[in-house]
């Protein structure tokens, strides 16, 4: 299942086209298109393959049995009631766990092949490598370009390339227009939905190989909403995404591939969460496998 | 039938509840008026008495020295009317600014790594949990033994001690030690109010923690600290107790600070205080310096309020 | 969208290449800052070891009575011997009457701050008016900028004068009253007195307990407050019924760690205490303290009388420490319960 050099050619920006007029109104209608995943499934690109994957706070499992794998420069949803460890798996596949004491990662997290947690493996490495957008959206108290020019210059970048890179990172993350004239302003004085894409630019501008967003827009109304939904459709052509959503909606609009997470009571009493179904958004909302699936997508729980 | 009365007011004064709460209200409003008392009385005292010591080269010319032949001077300038002597503070002025400054060097930044420490990387652990203690338990630690500790180690030449002489520099030493604990809690009090998405945004670009730390924590959290510095350095330049007996006397400006004996405003305050008060020209002299001191410490506390008021404006806009 | 798609080392492993900068620094930083944060136990311990090595002559030559005697003064050999006038070794320099002057001057200080402080405290949180909440808390904090010298100097040049004719009056008021007539006299009567030192002490550590009950009050749920008013209770029944029983032991602790304060203030008393050692309930007449004492003498003491002196520290800072260990304990218990939410 893991990359080779000749399968990098098979995925191109065929998989997307966003240009297809999907926004009316900033409510999206369909549902990703069948045929590309049945077409690719076999010979995907994998970026994350997760095997067996377990992850405790401080000695409690807080999801357990996670078995799936991401694909290259597709969207994929985790979606699944709070409480279900979406955002825990999510945040393993960048390591983030190292930074909150007492939470273990268990298991097996292939990157490229490569274990994610391996000795040798530098987790502010993997960090770059694979870029975090958060549920709200959290710039740092400094200007807008100095946002964007944090993670290029943590990074050994020139002062001498900076400007170019903020421009490509903002125009990427589609707020250049409505922020060249204010760079030197405070990143805090920018609406919700324009500091959430700042924050994508920021993590856009370290070039990283994925960007996994959790819950990005459960803080900003329906129109801010539409606009970063449209910008991962554009991000895909490049990127990798993992995003967590508590929209159904959402993932139906912007995924590729959705895995639905539960929560259950194990032997002992405690909510613990798992991954109940994976497969392409299509499936999952069409006709999925599971019946916890089915009564989360049709709303009878969750 | 007796008059209506309106229910919702009380029959005041039929029950000893709402007699006792007016009393209650009028005790708290006392409370308030009793402390003003004294603050509107010490400080109208140093100014009316300060303000009158603060002329000619009051704030420029060396300490005279007092002695019988002074005495009899001061006696001859009343009968005349005079203002009684020249007299001058700038070697307590100077030695107090750079007795505190030199205890700010070291303190502000060792607090800072402090105070980064417990609540970065410290947190819940036992060890940190210690520490944190300690450091509350450090403030309450009275300034006069910082001071008697200085003595011991650096100044006395018995035992083990460093035996240096006394100097400006073992005054900071003390100061410095009274600092460092309020400096530590200052900051990890600020830092503790810095959002974790912060932190988090700044790992998921790939930045080490020291870089974090650095670059978004400090900075976020920047004016609480100086807020906190600021006061701990008003503080300071105020005591007393540490400074007497490790910075030795000086009667002209003495700049450098790791050798020579040194003077600050708050122990010539207490010298001429203790040992001098029936000297006129030490009193008035006493006055002037308390005057002066009192600007300094007021000086860095409104700096203080001023970087949190400006800080927390910024955030509400 | 422009398509600006710049190379990505994609391949390449994470185990290899160049790793981001800093990994070094990373760990050089941690270190800086623990040991910064370890100097706070290195001074604690070095302040004891220290203070105890210069003062160890006292404290082996005298044994218990250092700390239990309340002789000061040394024994001098009687006129007509060799050595008539020198001190007798080994005499005098106890500690005692001078923990007590301290101990009395704070317990004088605590008595008149506390019902200020926690009235002051009241005021900020529930009984002023709003708009004076704040510059009410900012004025109470300007008497912590004033310099201790400040107020000794004041003390003794101001105050200590016209209060004498006060004292009096009350002295003569309490004359022939039993018990109370040890407390409200002296001998001599004079301003710079156990009182006057009481009264200075209480204004300076009026801040400190009204900002830390401040906080404790500011602890108190809104719910509760509320709870007790709908139950139709005054503002006071209020504060005895919802806020007293919340805060009880925060307050104790902040009065503790005001008591901390008033034993090791030191300038102040010194001005203003006169300079008697004696174990004395008169209010009215000179008494000294520990920290006083030293300040007073040190300049001029040799030999044995500063290693006294020194060791009078120590004492204090004995004393000093476990009050606060007590206090921050009770304080630190109360945050943590209220962490849990119980």
């Amino acid at each position: 299942m893991h990359p080779t050099a000749s399968q990098t050619d098979i995925v191109e920006p065929v998989t997307i086209d966003a240009s297809s007029g999907r926004v009316e109104n900033g409510i999206h209608l369909e549902v990703g298109d069948p045929e590309i995943f049945e077409r690719d499934d076999p010979t995907r690109e994998l970026v994350f393959d997760l095997e067996r994957v377990q992850i405790l706070y401080s000695g409690v499992a807080a999801v357990t049995d996670v078995n799936l794998d991401i694909a290259s420069r597709e969207v994929t949803a985790f979606i699944g009631p709070s409480g279900c460890g979406k955002t825990t798996v999510l945040r393993s596949l960048n390591r983030m766990h190292d930074t909150t004491p007492g939470a273990v990662v268990e298991g097996k997290i292939l990157y490229h092949g490569e274990d994610l947690y391996g000795p040798k493996v530098d987790a502010a490495e993997v960090r770059r490598r694979i870029g975090m957008v958060f549920q709200k959206p959290n710039p740092f108290p400094k200007s807008i370009y100095d946002n964007v020019a944090y993670g290029p210059k943590i990074n050994g970048r020139k002062r001498g390339d900076l400007d170019d890179l903020v421009e490509q990172a903002l125009t990427r993350a589609a707020l250049w227009d409505e922020v060249k004239d204010k760079l030197k302003r405070s990143a805090l004085a920018l609406s919700g939905g324009q500091q959430q894409r700042l924050c994508i630019a920021r993590a856009i501008a370290v070039e990283p190989d994925v960007i996994l967003m959790d819950e990005p827009c459960s803080a900003l109304d329906p129109i801010a909403t539409a606009r970063i939904e449209d910008l991962m459709i554009e991000l895909k052509r490049e990127f990798t995404i993992v995003i967590v959503t508590h929209n159904m909606q959402q993932a139906s609009r912007v995924a590729d591939r959705t895995a639905f997470f539960t929560a259950e009571l194990n032997e002992s009493g405690k909510r613990m969460g798992l991954l109940v179904e994976y497969d392409t958004t299509n499936k999952i909302f069409t006709q999925p496998s599971d019946p916890r699936t089915e009564g989360y997508i049709t709303g009878r729980f969750g | 039938m007796t008059a209506p009365t309106s229910l919702l007011t009380p029959r005041r004064g039929t029950t000893g509840r709402h007699v006792r709460n007016r009393v209650a209200t009028v005790g708290i409003w006392l409370a308030l008026f009793i402390v003003l008392v004294p603050l509107v009385a010490v400080i109208g005292s140093v100014i009316v008495k300060g303000a009158s010591s603060l002329s000619g080269n009051f704030l420029t010319q060396d300490i005279n020295k007092i002695t019988n032949g002074q005495k009899l001077a001061d006696a001859f300038a009343k009968v005349a009317g005079k203002q009684s002597t020249q007299d001058g503070i700038k070697p307590a002025i100077v030695g107090t600014l750079l007795i505190t400054g030199f205890a700010t060097l070291m303190a502000v930044p060792l607090g800072i790594l402090g105070g980064v420490y417990l609540n970065e990387y410290g947190g819940k652990n036992h060890f940190a949990r210690v520490l944190r203690f300690l450091t509350e338990v450090m403030t309450g630690v009275p300034s006069i033994v910082m001071g008697l500790f200085i003595f011991s180690i650096v100044v006395v030449k018995t035992g083990f001690s460093l035996g240096w002489n006394v100097s400006g520099f073992a005054g900071s030493l003390a100061l410095g030690c009274l600092m460092l604990p309020v400096v530590i809690r200052a900051t990890e009090e600020m830092l503790k109010l810095v959002p974790n998405e912060l932190r988090e945004a700044s790992y998921a670009l790939g930045a080490r923690k020291s870089k974090t730390i650095v670059s978004v924590v400090l900075p976020a959290a920047a004016a609480g600290i100086v807020s906190g510095a600021l006061l701990a350095v008003a503080r300071a330049a105020g005591e007393t107790a540490p400074l007497v007996f490790v910075i030795g006397i000086t009667r002209t400006t003495n700049t450098n600070i790791f050798s020579g004996g040194n003077v600050a405003l708050s122990t010539e305050i207490f010298r001429n205080a203790l040992s001098y008060g029936s000297y006129a020209a030490a009193r008035n002299r006493a006055w002037g310096e308390a005057l002066v001191l009192i600007v300094i410490a007021l000086t860095f506390t409104l700096l203080a309020r001023l970087v949190t008021a400006m800080f927390t404006r910024r955030r509400a806009a | 969208m422009a398509t600006i798609a710049p190379e990505r080392p994609r391949s390449r492993k994470l185990s290899e290449g160049p790793k981001p900068p800093g990994r070094e620094r990373d760990r050089v930083f941690r270190w800086f800052t623990f040991l910064a944060a370890l100097l706070v136990l290195l001074i604690l311990a070095l302040i004891f070891v220290s203070t105890v090595n210069q003062s160890w002559d006292w404290f082996s030559t005298r044994g218990l009575r250092a700390v239990f005697s309340s002789r000061w003064n040394q024994k001098v050999y009687p006129r007509g011997t060799a050595n008539a006038g020198q001190p007798i070794p080994g005499s005098g320099f106890g500690a005692w009457a001078l923990i007590f002057g301290t101990l009395y001057t704070s317990f004088v200080a605590i008595l008149l701050a506390v019902p200020l402080s926690v009235g002051i405290a009241l005021f900020t949180t529930d009984v002023g008016p709003r708009w004076l909440r704040n510059p009410v808390g900012y004025v109470v904090d300007l008497l912590a900028v004033v310099p201790s010298v400040v107020f000794g100097l004041w003390g003794v040049f101001v105050l200590a004068t016209p209060i004498r004719n006060v004292y009096q009056s009350v002295a003569d008021f309490f004359a022939g009253v039993p018990v109370l007539d040890k407390i409200f006299t002296g001998n001599p009567l004079l301003g710079t007195s156990v009182m006057t030192a009481g009264l200075i002490l209480a204004i300076m550590i009026t801040p400190i307990i009204t900002s830390l009950t401040r906080e404790v009050l500011a602890t108190v749920p809104i719910a509760q407050k509320e709870g007790a008013l709908a139950l139709g209770a005054t503002r006071w029944e209020m504060i005895r019924g919802a806020i007293f029983p919340h805060s009880r032991s925060g307050i104790v602790a902040s009065v503790m760690i005001g008591l901390g304060r008033a034993m090791g203030e030191t300038i102040a008393v010194a001005l203003v205490i006169g300079a008697a050692v004696r174990v004395s309930p008169a209010l009215f007449s000179p008494n000294n303290t520990l920290a006083a004492i030293i300040a007073q003498n040190f300049g001029e003491a040799q030999g044995i009388q500063r290693s006294a002196l020194i060791g009078l520290g120590v004492v204090l800072f004995v004393i000093t420490l476990l009050v606060n260990v007590m206090a921050r304990a009770v304080l630190n218990r109360g945050e943590r319960r209220l962490a849990a939410g119980k």
